[in-house]
């Protein structure tokens, strides 16, 4: 079974012929897509399909038993620092320190990736509608604030591909409407995203489109 | 454009002393721990200074060391429960220098204390004053190597469920070189020769560890992370 979306020269992102097993569950089977610039990439698939596992495996985080993920050209195990300069990834967990406060989380986690300036942080924060939290401590936050922060994390980090596992959870309707406008940027600008979801988003645009795994 | 080393090393430090303060009260575990360890020996063996005196340099060691395996728990782990470990393996920096940095914090908070507060339980047990440099330089070096060693562990087997015992059977037998210098130096300054052998080993171990530690930390995590 081989689940082709597209293939071309000018992809950034390419992986064929991709196989997974986890102990005796042979997982991914040979899932091939390419994603170029300004593309949004939906897996989705029934619960325990392996969403997340092709996630982390084209992240870097699992190791690739057999096929190959190429970034611009290059396979992953030869510029493996310049493809996570350009990564930013959303888990299921929110890798915040709840002891700490929103602004002091965020600053630590996009300031490893990139000199960052106060200001833009608020801005963002902001735009996200979270300023009030920025100085709370993560611990007394909300489900929905602490991914609205986790979200903060990834626009700050202006990466230019974007892999998020269920971006969605725990935001309410307003919350979906604003991420949706923060990806409908990030791809104007010339971003990717690979997204796995229940929920589809952003749907009937032309550089959306969804990568059925069963 | 990405910050260098040196400010990487900040941020690093910054946070885990940040996250300390916050909650101070598991930071001072350990140290409550060893100086209960070595108060329990006086009861249970004797309060004759003279005994006391020859098993000193032992006692104080061998609970400077489980000391810092008990403070090893804290150092990877929630990092990696609440994912921010994943993080750190993608953020394109060299993960060795942030575990590096991570590590050196943690010295600074479970270890630097037991190597202040060896001296004043030396004391107790009737160690001379003569013998507090030495006892706290072996310390220093000692608990220095302890905490590189225990975070290769640690890197191990914190991806592994309730792996704390797991990771006193791995690192404890590692640990012994350490253990017989360091109470060895303190042992042959009690009886007014000179301590520099052991010392001198135990400061080249020390320089081995941190050189060579971090990348053994780098790849631990690695496989812990990616599993």
């Amino acid at each position: 079974m081989s689940t082709t979306v597209a293939d071309s020269n000018t992809a950034r992102l390419e992986i064929r012929d991709l196989h997974l097993w986890r102990g005796e569950r042979h997982l991914l089977r040979g899932v091939s897509f390419a994603l170029r610039r300004g593309e949004l990439l939906q897996v989705v698939g029934p619960n325990g399909v392996g969403k997340t596992s092709l996630l982390r495996c084209v992240a870097g985080l699992l190791p690739v038993e057999s096929g190959e993920i190429e970034w611009e050209g290059a396979p992953l195990r030869s510029c493996r620092d310049t493809y996570h300069q350009a990564l930013a990834y959303l888990a299921h967990m929110n890798a915040l320190k709840p002891d700490l406060t929103a602004l002091e989380n965020l600053r630590f986690s996009v300031g490893v990736r990139r000199e960052i300036v106060l200001p833009s942080l608020q801005a963002v924060l902001e735009q996200l509608q979270i300023a009030q939290c920025a100085d709370l401590p993560v611990r007394s936050l909300s489900a929905g604030q602490k991914r609205r922060v986790s979200i903060a994390r990834i626009l700050l980090t202006q990466a230019r591909l974007w892999i998020l596992d269920e971006p969605i959870t725990n935001l309410d309707a307003a919350g979906i409407a604003l991420f949706e406008r923060c990806m409908a940027n990030h791809l104007r600008e010339g971003g990717m995203i690979l997204t796995a979801a229940h929920q589809l988003l952003l749907q009937g645009q032309p550089n959306v489109r969804t990568l059925e795994l069963h | 454009m990405q910050p260098g080393l040196l400010k990487l090393v900040r941020l690093v430090a910054q946070r885990d002393l940040r996250l300390a303060i916050r909650h101070w009260d598991q930071v001072i575990q350990p140290l409550v721990f060893f100086v209960i360890v070595t108060t329990l020996f006086p009861l249970a063996i004797s309060p004759s200074l003279d005994e006391l005196r020859r098993i000193a340099p032992g006692v104080v060691w061998v609970a400077a060391m489980l000391a810092s395996l008990l403070a090893l728990e804290s150092l990877f782990r929630p990092d990696v429960e609440d994912g921010t470990m994943e993080q750190w393996t993608l953020s394109g920096q060299p993960l060795s220098v942030m575990l590096l940095a991570k590590t050196a914090t943690h010295w600074l908070l479970a270890g630097l204390p037991l190597v202040v507060m060896a001296p004043i339980v030396g004391t107790a047990l009737g160690m001379p004053r003569s013998v507090w440099p030495v006892l706290a330089g072996s310390l220093a070096l000692g608990t220095a190597c302890l905490s590189i060693l225990g975070g290769i562990g640690a890197a191990l087997t914190v991806g592994v469920r309730r792996g704390s015992v797991l990771l006193a059977l791995l690192v404890l037998p590692l640990e012994m070189p350490v253990l017989i210098f360091g109470a060895r130096a303190v042992d042959l300054a009690m009886h007014g020769e000179a301590a520099l052998g052991p010392l001198n080993l135990l400061a080249a171990l020390a320089l081995l560890f941190v050189s060579l530690g971090p990348f053994a930390m780098a790849a631990a995590m690695r496989i812990s992370v990616e599993s």
